[in-house]
């Protein structure tokens, strides 16, 4: 299994029925969640080595502890700008591995900086406005309302899709 | 670990082992036709079978053995001469050898029990090699038997006299009869042993009568002796009198075979000459201490000691065949020992994760190396230079735990000829050099498959029938050549028929005509043959199940592009055609240079670097430069993959080669050379132009290796945005 943040696990409340974890972070003023079971760890944005003739929302590629792990920068796959990077920037590791022959199991994404994780229902997630959320559809999972704002859950899959991203390296 | 998983891991072993040992029996069936003395190939045919046969039993794979066993049942009779080495025997057992192969891997995947269909299968071939087994040579059994029954041989007729076994050869010392010894008593007590069948007197020793002293003993025995007694006991007759007297006892020269045998079937536990004899029974203890002694008192004056084997034969004590026998086992143990200890089966999985982790290591020993170098403490730089030395040997070490001999490899296509030649009715030789050449595991892997589809393309188009090869006044054997050798930091693999060659301009027209090539192009030789790599090119009037789709060449051309290398081709119409791979000796491992520019750091490939010089002033924007006199294309890096950051004043310029294409790589600061650990960059990146993958720098920071051969080609199509020809093995 993959490792968690235990420090936050424990102030967790037992989970319920159909209670799934997630990790929520900080984008440009925005808290987006990611289940965790697809994380495998946070690490802090150290140096990142650019990858020329990639598209923006390549940032490059780091090296963890021996292989060569490719950076997407969220903001730039949202058409958004560019994520700045601050103290408190961090990469969260993901593996996007479907079963797939670990062609490119992970691949890491940068956050402003890293919330905590929370467990949310099932039926708590609701379904995405039509309009009014600036990201494609299909990146979102759903949004939850929490502490009086709302946590946009991402759909990974689609997210960090090779085949999606191939082909827009390669029509640049 | 319970007895399912034991059983399962034992069974894993039985599957892997039988798998090689079949591929043994087909390497051997293979070369039994060409060999002149087929015995030995066959008794190893025999044993690899006859495991497989035992092992299968351990397992209860019933369907296995009951199929091994006929075909061990052939290989007996082969074995014992009654059935004789022929075509049809060798292409009846190879498909018999097949059978078993697929067998064994059904049991791989599971099934342990034969399935109808390949029950079927299987008793066809039975049907097909059953006249071999009823086969029988009439002679030879009853004239066995004879001899196999010594109770028959009785009389003394002078016939029979080569059936005593043993000769002894007696001559009793002066004073035996003296010192109470009666050679007649010896005489008679070693009767009680076995029959004497011929005893001759000797007396040429006898002085004249008037010095003849009747208490000495002058006389000497030949006597040859029939008896189921060891040398051992035969000579413990004589024990008393060895001391002062010439005791030969050797068996005869008909029984010389029995201890030849017997010394090939002694278990292969003594490593010492005389040992060996002893236990085979051929020499006793006593006439081996006595040769020792003999050894050892002549050795310090004498200083060209002699050999045990050469004593023993010099002084009669054993025949020579025996010895000769001895020290052929004695080597045999020798070597088989020395394997034993040169060879353990590893897992790869394993293999690989330990050069894995030494990957890591360098990297991170390049980490320290690098902190020790900041700071100023010499003790530490040294610890730390010794450090990476070390370090550095043990990645080279680690390397070579993946090569192999490329052999395996090759000897598989001896059946792949035959089988091909045989479809195809023409006579086709393999000649295979360069077998021991070694290759990193994973290209051995995967080269497999390009060498397969050139070889059967040489058979099939380039090697012609055996008609036009006579029209063609060439022999009416086609020859086919694989070759593997080293240059430089490559390794070669040749594919070489002596067939028809191809055709230039037939090639040139199809390009044409398949607007690969715009007409009245002037191009080279090797450009024209290029074009065979293309996709779907194939001049072939018409399309065999063997080739001529055209698709195949493409195909190799790609598997070999994957592993960092590339093919050429050299052809002449009529004599020949020699197709190359070139291949990286490992695909871990690169030689890179490092260069800076802005504030990344690029490794360009060492092989394709040619020199390194300053760029001239002034030159700054131009696409190109004088390099002594040549014009050299110039590829502004920094611009081409559009890396930020502030152009520095002074640069430098990689000149760099490609199928004979150079340019001058601009770049700001050269680094220096080191080895690196490639890591593949993963799909995401694959189709990117001009980068070939990625390394970990000492820093721990990643950095891009640059395709040499990707980039020129991604500038060329660029410039020129009307494609003109994909020609040359850069594309």
């Amino acid at each position: 299994m993959n490792a968690i943040t235990p420090a936050t696990s424990q102030h967790l409340p037992v989970p319920q029925l159909a209670m799934s974890q997630y990790l929520t972070f900080m984008l440009a003023g925005e808290v987006y969640a990611i289940g965790i079971l697809n994380i495998k760890e946070i690490i802090d944005y150290d140096y990142l080595t650019d990858v020329p003739m990639m598209p923006e929302f390549v940032r490059g590629v780091i090296n963890l502890r021996g292989s060569v792990v490719p950076v997407i920068d969220l903001l730039a796959r949202f058409d958004q700008g560019h994520t700045q990077i601050a103290k408190r920037t961090g990469i969260v590791i993901v593996e996007t591995d479907r079963g797939e022959a670990a062609s490119q199991p992970l691949m890491g994404i940068i956050v402003d900086a890293v919330n905590e994780v929370v467990g949310i229902a099932a039926e708590d997630i609701a379904v995405p406005p039509s309009f009014g959320v600036d990201i494609r559809p299909e990146f979102i999972s759903g949004m939850v309302k929490r502490n009086g704002g709302f946590i946009v859950v991402l759909n990974v899959e689609t997210l960090l899709s090779i085949e999606e991203m191939i082909s827009l390296s390669i029509a640049k | 670990m319970n007895f399912d998983t034991e059983m399962q891991a034992a069974l894993q072993t039985f599957i892997i082992e039988s798998l090689e040992l079949l591929e043994q029996i087909e390497e051997g069936l293979l070369s039994l036709e060409s060999l002149e003395e087929t015995s030995e190939q066959i008794n190893t045919i025999f044993r690899a079978a006859h495991t497989i046969k035992g092992s299968a039993g351990l397992f209860a794979l019933e369907h296995i053995v009951a199929f091994t066993h006929v075909i061990e049942s052939v290989l007996d009779k082969l074995r014992a001469g009654e059935i004789t080495v022929s075509a049809a025997l060798i292409a009846i057992l190879l498909p018999c050898c097949d059978h078993i192969t697929l067998l064994i891997r059904n049991v791989d995947n599971g099934h342990f029990e034969a399935d109808s269909a390949l029950t079927a299968k299987g008793n066809a071939l039975l049907a097909q090699i059953q006249p071999f087994l009823n086969a029988e040579l009439p002679v030879k059994p009853p004239k066995a038997r004879v001899s196999d029954d010594p109770g028959r041989i009785e009389n003394l007729g002078s016939r029979e006299i080569n059936h005593g076994n043993w000769h002894l050869s007696l001559r009793f010392a002066e004073d035996s009869l003296r010192d109470g010894m009666d050679p007649l008593a010896f005489i008679r007590y070693l009767a009680t042993l076995g029959d004497i069948v011929h005893l001759t007197t000797l007396s040429s020793s006898m002085p004249d009568a008037e010095a003849m002293d009747a208490e000495s003993c002058y006389l000497g025995f030949e006597i040859t002796l029939k008896s189921a007694a060891s040398k051992a006991e035969i000579e413990g007759v004589f024990e008393f009198v060895q001391d002062n007297s010439t005791i030969h006892i050797l068996p005869m020269n008909s029984e010389v075979e029995k201890f030849i045998n017997l010394i090939n079937a002694l278990p292969e536990d003594e490593s010492f000459l005389g040992q060996i004899l002893v236990k085979s029974g051929a020499l006793t203890r006593h006439e081996l201490d006595e040769v020792l002694k003999q050894q050892a008192s002549v050795s310090p004056e004498d200083h060209s000691t002699k050999r045990m084997g050469e004593i023993l034969v010099e002084q009669h004590t054993v025949q020579e065949p025996i010895v000769t026998a001895a020290l052929e086992k004695q080597k045999q143990i020798k070597s088989n020992k020395a394997r034993e200890n040169q060879s353990i089966r590893v897992d790869a999985e394993r293999l690989d994760a330990l050069i894995d982790l030494i990957g890591e290591l360098v990297i991170a020993g390049a980490g320290v190396n690098l902190q020790a170098l900041g700071s100023r403490e010499t003790n530490l730089q040294e610890a730390s230079h010794e450090m990476m030395r070390l370090v550095e040997q043990v990645r080279d070490s680690a390397l070579q735990l993946r090569m192999v001999p490329i052999g395996t490899t090759f000897n598989r296509f001896q059946r792949v000829v035959r089988d091909v030649s045989n479809e195809l009715g023409k006579d086709i030789e393999l000649l295979i050099t360069g077998g021991d050449t070694e290759v990193d595991k994973s290209v051995v892997e995967q080269i497999s498959d390009p060498l397969t589809h050139l070889v059967r393309n040489a058979m099939d188009h380039g090697i012609e029938t055996a008609e036009l090869r006579l029209a063609r006044g060439k022999p009416a054997c086609g020859i086919l050549k694989l070759n593997a050798y080293h240059a430089s930091s490559t390794i070669i693999i040749e594919v070489q028929d002596d067939g028809g060659g191809l055709d230039r301009d037939k090639i040139l027209a199809k390009g044409i005509e398949r607007g690969l090539v715009s007409p009245g192009v002037v191009m080279s030789d090797q450009d024209v043959f290029g074009l065979i790599f293309e996709p779907g090119f194939s001049t072939a009037a018409h399309v065999s199940n063997l080739s001529g789709r055209g698709v195949g060449m493409d195909v190799v051309k790609r598997n070999v592009a994957a592993l960092r290398g590339r093919v050429d081709v050299e052809s002449q119409l009529g004599v020949g055609t020699t197709i190359r791979i070139h291949l990286p000796l490992t695909l871990a491992i690169i030689d890179g240079f490092m260069v800076g520019i802005a504030q990344s750091t690029f490794v360009i490939p060492l092989d394709h670097i040619l020199e390194c010089v300053t760029l001239p002033h002034g030159n700054e924007h131009h696409n190109y430069m004088d390099l002594r006199g040549e014009l050299l294309p110039l590829i502004h890096l920094q611009s081409v993959f559009n890396i930020p950051g502030a152009a520095l004043p002074r640069k430098n310029v990689v000149v760099v080669e490609y199928a004979e294409n150079k340019a001058g790589l601009i770049v700001d600061s050269l680094l220096g050379e080191f080895q690196t650990v490639i890591k593949p960059l993963g799909k995401l990146f694959a189709h990117l132009q001009g980068i070939a993958g990625s390394t970990i720098l000492g820093n721990g920071k990643v950095a891009l290796i640059i395709d040499v051969a990707k980039l020129l080609n991604f500038i060329q199509r660029k410039k020129t945005s009307v494609p003109q020809l994909q020609s040359s093995p850069a594309s």
